[in-house]
């Protein structure tokens, strides 16, 4: 304990900063000690959650490269500076054994009944259609909206019509969520009846990602394809 | 030197029951209720607390004749930080799922008023050992009340405890124990109990005396 | 010899708590036998197991002392009656029990017991078990179903902890289309069907899912209402201001909303306005307060069964009206005789300030004083400010 004897206990300003200084250097030295002895395993573990995400969306996939869709609409690799231009959107590539490529997945966000829902759902070039999705984060009700993921008739929507209009800048058919029971194109959403806002944050959020992302790809198909 | 070993012993029992920050003192509320959705979440959480709590204690404590008065928040305060982002790193480092699910409120831990209060009320008086035992008795205290809590909101929320399957598979979910306000009924739940029972030792080592 | 002096109103009635209570009870056996009638089995069962846990739970906390009050009082009973009025007749037995328990555990035993809660007891049950099981407390199945007095619907026999079986099946055997089971309001809402007036007040005519009958709730009501055990303005102001804003939507733009008529009967308004916005202890006690309180909640409903993502909203349009009560009476306090803004132009009522009239107890006691008729409380003047200033230096 500090002896209490002074009675106007003064502490000289030299001490008081040469503490701060030494306890800031501690504790720098322990963040840094940290960061660098965890920075290899944080690296294997982001990219595993990330290959198992696009995995389960794109079943035939064995690896996964991470691009980015440029505003001017060139595709380019993510990299190690990892700083992505204003306006790229990511998205991922999956390959199958032979490098050839299987299926494109990209991140939607759209808002649910309670907060956000962020699903990550995968596109096939040759059908032109939205294989399948999953949920990336979502706070939907347990037992109403969480029913999305295992909800028969909602996963019998997929594979979803995704085709590119003629002039190739939006899709042909924008993807809509419709009332349950009433689904009458390729296109559309059957919603679950009881769960109808989750459901459509799902088909607000593939349509959204998919009229800004699907453009920039699909002319640059070939560039993915030929990946070594 | 039994003298001594009971008082260490009291010393780690004052946090972890009669001083316990969840059922007792009511402190740390946030994470209590925000994270215990499950018995992993909440047994993670009271973990990185304790490791916290423990880690800045001792640093505290050995620094404790060097701060100056003057500046010693500012200097708890970092020091916590510190270990705070340790920790952040830690718990990314072995699993990106856990790290999802607890959220902000990791890094929240900073502003736990339990660390701050026994770095303040505990470890700065006392030697190093002390303060040690007193932080990880807190920090244990803390880690049973978060368990309790996310224990039964697992089984009653989910029929399940550490993920594994108790009812099979017909069981029906009670979902608002998974919501928050569910977090406040077994919390205040847990309180009666723990209200009853101190209640009743009293009533017991009153007729003892009498 | 003493003397007792008092103000009026001078009571000659002897009408105690349980009084009231025996009334009431007696007012919902009707109401009770009917809605056994219409579905049978299940709805007796339900009926007692709910009771059966609302009057253990209140028991059980009497006896530890936790909460005041004396369980030959009924007041549990009519809780425990109310809730399973309020749930679906097939509601599965054990879920029946723990919104029971959560009745009188929450909405009652946490306040301190009898005339101590804010909340009413039979919706807190209802609304734990709403956010507890969101599915089953939808699932409804239809009324005079052949055969419903020799076996209970599937689901209310499900085990503790168990999900509910499926009616839909349990329906198809008997020959009745999915929809069956759903509620006029939950048709309306999710399907756009909307049921006919004399489907609504009896039931009778067809194997429609609706709760225990509007028709006999509001006559059991008016009988309470002519002998005085409820006032007559809460359910007046509820169906008032209900009807009054499904009219004015409906006029707008009568292809979206439905008609008045089946705003006021569909649903479980009518026993939410007789019986569970009645409460005396949740309820306001002045006159006007009342007129306050059930506009609130007319227009509530009719806001939640429009735009929220719920089918039904009288109980959560209840519960906050609930909430508001104390504000409610605090802002309606009539103004005692001499003391009206007119009778000494304006200077008298300045300092009004009168112990609480007796027949206006509520939470307070007889003599305590209460807050001035304001909305917001005045600044303390400035003299005062000064002798506080001088006292702390």
């Amino acid at each position: 304990m500090k002896p209490a004897i002074d009675p106007l206990p003064t502490t000289p300003t030299a001490a008081m900063l040469r503490t701060l200084a030494v306890v800031a250097a501690l504790c720098g030295t322990i963040i840094t000690a940290a960061h660098q002895g965890t920075q290899a395993a944080i690296e294997g573990n982001k990219r595993l959650a990330i290959e198992r995400a696009v995995f389960k969306v794109i079943p035939a996939a064995v690896s996964v490269a991470e691009y980015l869709a440029l505003p001017e609409g060139r595709l380019v690799k993510v990299g190690a500076d990892k700083t992505a231009p204003a306006g790229a959107i990511k998205f991922y590539a999956g390959f199958d054994a032979s490098g050839r490529l299987v299926g494109v997945a990209a991140e939607g966000a759209a808002k649910g009944y309670a907060d956000t829902v962020r699903i990550l759902f995968a596109w096939e070039a040759s059908s032109q259609a939205v294989t399948g999705f999953g949920v990336v984060s979502s706070r939907e009700t347990p037992g109403i909206g969480d029913k999305i993921l295992v909800d028969k008739d909602f996963l019998a929507n997929f594979p979803l019509e995704a085709k590119l209009s003629a002039d190739m800048k939006t899709l042909a058919n924008a993807i809509r969520t419709v009332k349950h029971g009433t689904k009458a194109y390729p296109w559309e959403i059957d919603a679950i009846a009881g769960a109808t806002i989750t459901s459509r944050a799902v088909g607000r959020a593939i349509d959204e990602t998919a009229q800004a992302l699907l453009p920039r790809i699909a002319p640059h198909l070939a560039q993915l394809e030929d990946r070594p | 030197m039994t003298a001594t070993r009971t008082d260490r012993w009291d010393e780690f029992m004052e946090g972890l029951w009669r001083q316990n920050p969840i059922f007792v003192m009511t402190l740390g509320l946030c994470p209590a209720l925000a994270v215990t959705v499950s018995a992993v979440n909440a047994l993670s959480m009271g973990l990185a607390t304790t490791f916290v709590l423990t880690a800045s204690c001792f640093l505290v404590s050995l620094l404790r004749k060097r701060i100056p008065k003057e500046v010693r928040i500012a200097t708890y305060i970092v020091i916590i930080a510190t270990f705070v982002t340790v920790v952040d790193y830690l718990i990314q480092a072995v699993s990106l799922a856990l790290y999802d699910a607890l959220g902000a409120f990791i890094q929240l831990i900073v502003v736990n008023c339990v660390i701050l209060g026994r770095a303040e009320a505990h470890a700065s008086k006392h030697p190093p050992l002390p303060a040690v035992l007193s932080a990880l008795g807190m920090g244990a205290g803390f880690t049973l009340g978060l368990f309790a809590l996310g224990a039964v909101r697992e089984i009653l929320g989910a029929g399940k405890l550490f993920g594994i399957s108790l009812f099979g598979e017909h069981f029906q979910p009670w979902v608002v124990m998974v919501l928050p306000p569910g977090g406040f009924f077994v919390l205040g739940l847990w309180l009666l109990l723990f209200s009853a029972w101190t209640r009743r030792q009293r009533r017991k080592e009153a007729i003892q005396h009498a | 010899m003493s003397l007792e002096i008092r103000s009026a109103p001078h009571i000659k009635a002897h009408r105690s708590v349980e009084t009231i209570m025996r009334h009431v009870v007696y007012s919902l056996l009707p109401i009770c036998a009917f809605y056994v009638f219409q579905y049978g089995l299940s709805a007796l069962a339900s009926l007692a197991v709910v009771t059966a846990a609302c009057l253990a739970t209140e028991r059980f906390f009497v006896k530890t002392g936790t909460q005041a009050g004396d369980i030959s009082d009924y007041s549990a009973v009519i809780t425990g009656l109310l809730l399973a009025l309020s749930l679906p007749p097939g509601f599965p037995l054990w879920m029946g029990a723990v919104a029971g328990f959560a009745a009188i555990a929450l909405g009652k035993a946490l306040f301190g017991g009898i005339g101590c809660n804010v909340f009413n007891p039979a919706l807190v049950g209802r609304a734990f078990a709403q956010a507890a099981f969101p599915q089953a407390i939808a699932t409804y199945t239809p009324s005079f179903l052949p055969g419903r007095f020799y076996e209970m619907v599937p689901t209310s026999m499900t085990l503790p902890f168990m999900q509910p079986a499926s009616v839909i099946d349990w329906l198809k055997a008997k020959q009745l289309d999915a929809l069956a089971g759903a509620t006029p309001l939950a048709k309306w809402k999710f399907e756009g069907v909307l049921a006919g007036a004399e489907e609504l007040i009896t039931s009778l005519s067809g194997h429609m899912a609706v709760g225990p009958s509007p028709a006999l709730i509001l006559l059991c009501g008016a009988y309470l209402a002519l002998r005085r055990f409820l006032d007559w303005r809460i359910p007046a102001a509820i169906l008032g201001s209900a009807g009054l804003t499904a009219w004015l939507l409906f006029a707008l733009s009568p292809e979206r909303f439905p008609n008045p008529f089946f705003m006021l009967f569909s649903g479980g308004l009518i026993l939410g306005a007789v019986y569970m916005a009645t409460d005396m202890a949740t309820s306001p006690v002045t006159p006007k307060g009342m007129w306050v309180y059930g506009a609130l909640i007319g227009l509530l409903t009719v806001i939640i069964r429009y735009y929220s993502g719920l089918p039904e909203g009288v109980m959560y349009a209840i519960l906050l009206a609930n909430a508001a009560t104390p504000l409610i009476e605090k802002i309606t306090q009539p103004t005692p005789f001499g003391k009206s803004r007119f009778a000494l132009l304006g200077r008298a009522r300045k300092g009004a300030s009168y112990p609480l009239h007796p027949g206006y107890i509520s939470r307070e006691e007889a003599h305590a004083v209460t807050p001035k008729k304001r909305l917001f409380a005045h600044k303390p003047k400035a003299e005062a400010r000064k002798k506080s200033n001088e006292a702390r230096d």
